[in-house]
C-alpha cells in the first residue's frame, strides 16, 4: 500500500464511521446524539463528517426552536422546565440546550441549569445537555448551532436554547433562535434599563418572572411601554405557562406567514 | 482547540435518600477550579435519573457521594444500568461514609475509586485528572 492509499483508507473509514452515526442520530438514539454533539464540540472530523451528512437530508425539520434568555438568576432553567413539562402534555419531543460560563481563570465550569429539569431524566421524550461556553461569547457555546441541527435530526419537534445569564452584549441566542423569549425579574433596575439596547430588542417576548412578587405589576406596566408581548408568569407554580406556550405558538404562525410567499394583489 | 485541551466532563450528585450535600459541592467545585466541567444533579437522585443523565451529557465519569448507609445497592445499581445501555466505559467512583469492609467487593463490582472522609481535595483532583490517560 502506498501511503495515499493508507491515507484513502482512513478516510474512507472514517466516512463509514460518520455514516453510522448518522443512521444512529435520525433513529433518536441518545447515546449517539449525546456523542455527536461531543464530537462536534471538540471539533473533531467525524462530527463535522456527520452533521454534512443529517444536513444534506433534505427534508427541512419542522422543529420549534426557542431560545430562553435573561438575567442570572431570573428563573430561566425553571421557566424551561416548565415548558418542558406543558410540551410533552402536547404530545411534543423535547430537547433541551443548557448553556453555562466556563470559568476565563481555569476553564472550568459548574454546569447546574438542569438541577432545575432533573424530573425529566426519566422521559424517554426529553433529552437534555448541558453545554459550556469554552470561551465563546455571545451568550452561548460556539457548538450550540450545531447542538440544535443534531436534536432537529433527531426528531425532537420543540428545541429549548438556555442562555447563560446575560446582560446587553450577549445576544447570539437571536441568530440561533426564531422565538427568543426574555426573562426578567421585578425589582432589577427601573425602565431606563429596557430602554437601553440589548436584550429586549431581541426578544419577541418579555416573561415578567415571579408573577407573585409585589413590584411585578409595575414591571409588567413599564414594560409593556417598550414592548408588545408582555406576560407575567410565576414558574414555580406554573401560573402563566399556558399563555407563554400560547405567546411562542402566536409569534411561530406570524412568522410563518410572513415567510410564505405572498400572492401578487388582484 | 486541541485535544489535550477537551476539559473532562463528571457528573457529580447524590442518589438516594440522603440530604447532605455539603462535601459533594466542594468536590464540584474543586473539579470545577481544576478546569473541568461538572454536571452537578443536585440531591434525591434515582441510579436511573444518573445514568440517563451520564449518558445525555456524554459524561467521561460519575462521581457519586452517598452517605446514607445505602452504597452497596446504589453503586450496583448505577453499574447495572451503565452496562444495560452499553456504556461500561463511563468510570464511576465515589465518596462518603463507606466502611473499609465494604470497598473491596464495590471495587470489584467496578466502582474505581472510594474517597472516605478527609481524604484531601488534591487526591480527588489527581485521580480524576488521571483518568483522561487511562480511559
Amino acid at each position: 500500500m502506498t501511503r495515499l492509499d493508507i491515507h484513502l483508507d482512513k478516510r474512507d473509514r472514517q466516512v463509514d464511521l460518520a455514516s453510522m452515526l448518522a443512521e444512529r442520530v435520525r433513529q433518536g438514539e441518545v447515546r449517539a446524539v449525546a456523542r455527536l454533539i461531543t464530537l462536534l464540540e471538540r471539533w473533531e472530523q467525524e462530527g463535522r463528517d456527520t452533521l454534512r451528512l443529517l444536513e444534506g437530508q433534505g427534508e427541512s425539520s419542522r422543529a420549534a426552536i426557542i431560545g430562553v434568555t435573561g438575567y442570572p438568576g431570573a428563573g430561566k432553567s425553571t421557566i424551561i422546565d416548565q415548558l418542558v413539562t406543558a410540551y410533552r402534555r402536547l404530545g411534543q419531543r423535547v430537547g433541551v440546550l443548557a448553556v453555562d460560563m466556563t470559568s476565563p481563570f481555569t476553564g472550568g465550569a459548574l454546569l447546574g441549569d438542569r438541577i432545575r429539569m432533573q424530573q425529566h431524566a426519566l422521559d424517554p421524550g426529553v433529552f437534555i445537555r448541558s453545554l459550556a461556553t469554552r470561551g465563546h461569547h455571545g451568550g452561548l457555546a460556539s457548538v450550540t448551532g450545531e447542538a440544535v441541527s443534531v436534536l432537529e435530526a433527531a426528531g425532537y419537534d420543540v428545541i429549548l436554547v438556555e442562555t447563560v445569564g446575560v446582560g446587553q452584549g450577549e445576544l447570539e441566542i437571536a441568530t440561533v433562535a426564531p422565538t427568543v423569549v426574555a426573562v426578567v425579574a421585578p425589582g432589577l433596575g427601573d425602565e431606563v434599563q429596557a430602554m437601553k439596547a440589548g436584550l429586549l430588542e431581541v426578544a419577541q417576548i418579555i416573561v415578567v418572572n415571579r408573577g407573585d412578587h409585589p413590584e411585578a405589576d409595575r414591571t409588567l406596566r413599564e414594560l409593556r411601554e417598550w414592548h408588545r408581548t408582555v406576560l407575567k408568569i410565576t414558574a414555580t407554580t406554573g401560573q402563566g405557562i399556558p399563555e407563554l406556550i400560547a405567546a411562542i405558538a402566536e409569534q411561530q404562525r406570524l412568522r410563518d406567514l410572513e415567510a410564505a410567499p405572498t400572492r401578487a394583489a388582484p | 482547540m486541541t485535544v489535550a485541551t477537551v476539559p473532562l466532563r463528571i457528573l457529580i450528585g447524590k442518589v438516594g435518600l440522603d440530604g447532605h450535600d455539603r462535601g459533594v459541592k466542594l468536590i464540584a467545585r474543586a473539579l470545577r477550579d481544576a478546569g473541568m466541567e461538572v454536571i452537578y444533579t443536585g440531591l434525591h437522585q434515582s441510579p436511573e435519573q444518573i445514568v440517563n443523565t451520564a449518558i445525555q451529557e456524554d459524561v467521561d465519569a460519575i462521581g457519586l457521594s452517598i452517605l446514607s448507609g445505602a452504597h452497596n445497592t446504589l453503586f450496583r445499581r448505577v453499574l447495572e444500568l451503565l452496562s444495560e445501555q452499553g456504556a461500561e466505559d463511563i468510570v464511576v467512583f465515589g465518596g462518603g461514609i463507606i466502611p473499609n469492609e465494604d470497598v473491596p467487593a464495590l471495587k470489584e463490582a467496578g466502582v474505581k475509586a472510594l474517597f472516605g472522609p478527609g481524604t484531601p481535595l488534591d487526591d480527588i483532583v489527581r485521580f480524576v485528572k488521571e483518568l483522561r490517560t487511562s480511559r
